[in-house]
């Protein structure tokens, strides 16, 4: 279970991170400065677990990693957004970052709701105001990224063939 | 049966493929240049395995280069450690990358590149599978040679009509990225096509797929023809290599069709901010304009800097305007060279820097200062991309950036263009 903190349309990169903190790749160092700008309270405040929602196309912009490094670096359990930019979405799922395609949980939601988001079967549950909604469910390949940290992590242990097997 | 994308896709997957299934395909080229090779390298470091082969690697240095501060000579050096420690066979530094990959013979139809850039969708002008990722997967794909993709719903833009004089491929795909939105294609391959496209030599298609990046596309592709063919043949040393695939769409099913007819469109400008914040010229002429740049991987090639060159000969662009003119890349600027257009450009005010990525990213080359504005020949106008965040980008063709150099201000080019034809 985690806190909804609610974000507006086409989220850019550089409102998620600005580019003057890309100097690092650490992601806990990143996550400091995470959305600076637009909520500055959300990386003072917010706790592991809890979740972002976004507006439609949550991640435009720039393909630098930094961004989606950064929100993972906070220990969010995941971003709801009813769609990603593509390069961000990918970047996501390749850094172990989950997030969800879900536009009917997005316009019911409230900034300070609690949620809880089951991965595996893209189920989404307000206990604030007990309304469930169903986000299209990863594909079991997203899932072996996420499970194991993200792509680098998944090809210590891997071959890229077992993605998909 | 399928679309353009469905067809490239279940060529290389060697079975028919639908949108919405996710493959794992053999990728041909592997791109990234100096802003985003180190980030590759870390995690093909990370990993701790092999690389695959060193032939599809292909690095570039464009984009801060030659170094315009340590930081950039930084990435540079540590770049040119791992390819000589790896023996990398391809390291360029001959202009912006994709206008080299495309004119050095990277790419052919049918083949799949991926790109630490977001400008990499610009291959399917050859009719090839082009697209940006991250860099993690530039050195995953390194390690594996592979590449995971869902394959593509289509928008089929489908162009008819002639342009009239003065307006050009950059106008129409001003025009279609108003349309369309800045978000009208994630996800999407969005193909080009039409008796226009048919018409339209090289230089000018790559327009299209190139700025399809900017309405968030995952590829902009057109399909390889005799045009597409003809040009590796004559202009690259891809001569040979064929025979090359026609791949075509077959049957297919768009998720939507766009129809534009060009034969009515006038000169477009996308207005600071953003790419599809788009106007007729004759709404935004005469605002007044500190810095033309003409240059990047969507309008600096041989016949854009003709273009530019045939409306300043024996005039002089305004004294108080920089008129920065940066080739895509070395071959389009010795042609220029040998051609007497550097003379013509030199003489008329313009200054001329070396090939890539130039003022585009904001880092050397024609920075703003803030409450500038400027008219290029870009494809992206995002805030602070030029310099300072209170600067403006406005977003032309070649021509319209020729006019607008002559007088300080956002001009219509088509009455220079009768007075000169």
């Amino acid at each position: 279970m985690g806190k909804a903190w609610t974000f507006g349309e086409n989220m850019n990169t550089d409102e998620i991170i600005p580019g003057r903190y890309n100097i690092t790749i650490d992601p806990l160092e990143l996550a400091k400065n995470v959305f600076c700008e637009v909520k500055p309270e959300y990386a003072k405040t917010m706790q592991p677990g809890d979740v972002i929602v976004g507006g439609q196309n949550f991640g435009c912009g720039s393909s630098r990693e930094h961004a989606p490094i950064a929100i993972k670096g906070s220990q969010a359990k995941c971003i709801i957004a009813p769609s990603f930019a593509r390069i961000f979405f990918r970047n996501a799922i390749n850094i172990g970052l989950p997030i969800l395609e879900c536009p009917e949980a997005v316009a019911d939601i409230t900034e300070g709701d609690d949620i809880d988001v089951n991965l595996a079967t893209g189920e989404i549950f307000n206990r604030t105001n007990g309304h469930q909604y169903q986000a299209q469910a990863l594909p079991d390949f997203v899932l072996k990224i996420a499970d194991a940290g993200g792509i680098i992590n998944f090809l210590k242990t891997h071959e890229i063939q077992d993605l998909l097997a | 049966m399928g679309t353009l994308i469905e067809e490239i896709f279940s060529r290389k997957a060697g079975k028919q493929v639908q949108a919405g299934e996710i493959l794992l395909l053999d990728v041909d080229y592997i791109m990234s240049h100096d802003n985003t090779t180190p980030l590759a390298i870390k995690a093909f470091r990370d990993i701790g395995k092999p690389i695959l082969d060193k032939n599809k690697i292909v690095i570039h240095f464009d984009h801060a280069y030659p170094a315009p501060n340590v930081l950039a000579a930084e990435n540079h050096k540590k770049i040119i450690e791992f390819v000589k420690e790896q023996e990398l066979p391809h390291l360029l530094h001959q202009g912006v990358c994709h206008q080299v990959m495309i004119e050095e013979g990277y790419i052919t139809p049918g083949a799949i590149v991926i790109g630490a850039d977001s400008h990499s969708n610009t291959y399917g002008a050859m009719g090839a599978f082009g697209t940006g990722l991250g860099s993690t997967e530039i050195g995953v794909a390194w390690i594996t040679g592979k590449c995971w993709f869902k394959v593509p719903e289509t928008i089929r833009v489908e162009l008819s009509g002639q342009s009239q004089p003065g307006v050009y491929a950059k106008d129409v795909m001003i025009h279609i990225a108003g349309l369309l939105g800045m978000d009208g294609g994630t996800y999407r391959s969005v193909e080009f096509g039409g008796e226009y496209i048919d018409n339209l030599p090289m230089h000018e298609r790559i327009i299209f797929p190139n700025m399809s990046t900017e309405i968030g596309a995952k590829c902009g592709l057109i399909a390889a023809d005799d045009v597409t063919i003809n040009y590796l043949e004559n202009e690259t040393p891809a001569k040979g290599k064929g025979p090359f695939e026609r791949i075509l769409p077959v049957n297919p099913r768009y998720e939507r069709v766009l129809e534009v007819d060009v034969s009515t469109l006038v000169p477009q400008v996308a207005c600071h901010p953003d790419v599809d914040n788009v106007k007729p010229l004759t709404e935004v002429q005469g605002l007044d304009v500190h810095e033309v740049y003409i240059g990047t991987c969507t309008n600096a090639r041989y016949e854009d800097l003709e273009i530019v060159a045939n409306m300043l000969k024996g005039k002089k662009v305004n004294p108080l305007v920089r008129v920065i003119v940066t080739p895509a890349s070395d071959r389009i600027y010795r042609k220029a060279l040998t051609n007497g257009l550097i003379d013509i450009l030199m003489d008329a005010g313009c200054t001329v820097t070396g090939s890539g990525c130039g003022a585009c990213i904001g880092r050397h080359g024609g920075i703003l200062a803030p409450g500038e504005r400027a008219l290029t020949t870009m494809n992206r106008n995002f805030i602070g991309r030029m310099g300072s965040p209170l600067s403006e980008i406005y977003l032309a063709s070649p021509a319209t950036a020729a006019a607008t150099a002559l007088t300080g201000k956002i001009t219509d080019p088509r009455e220079l263009l009768e007075t000169i034809s």
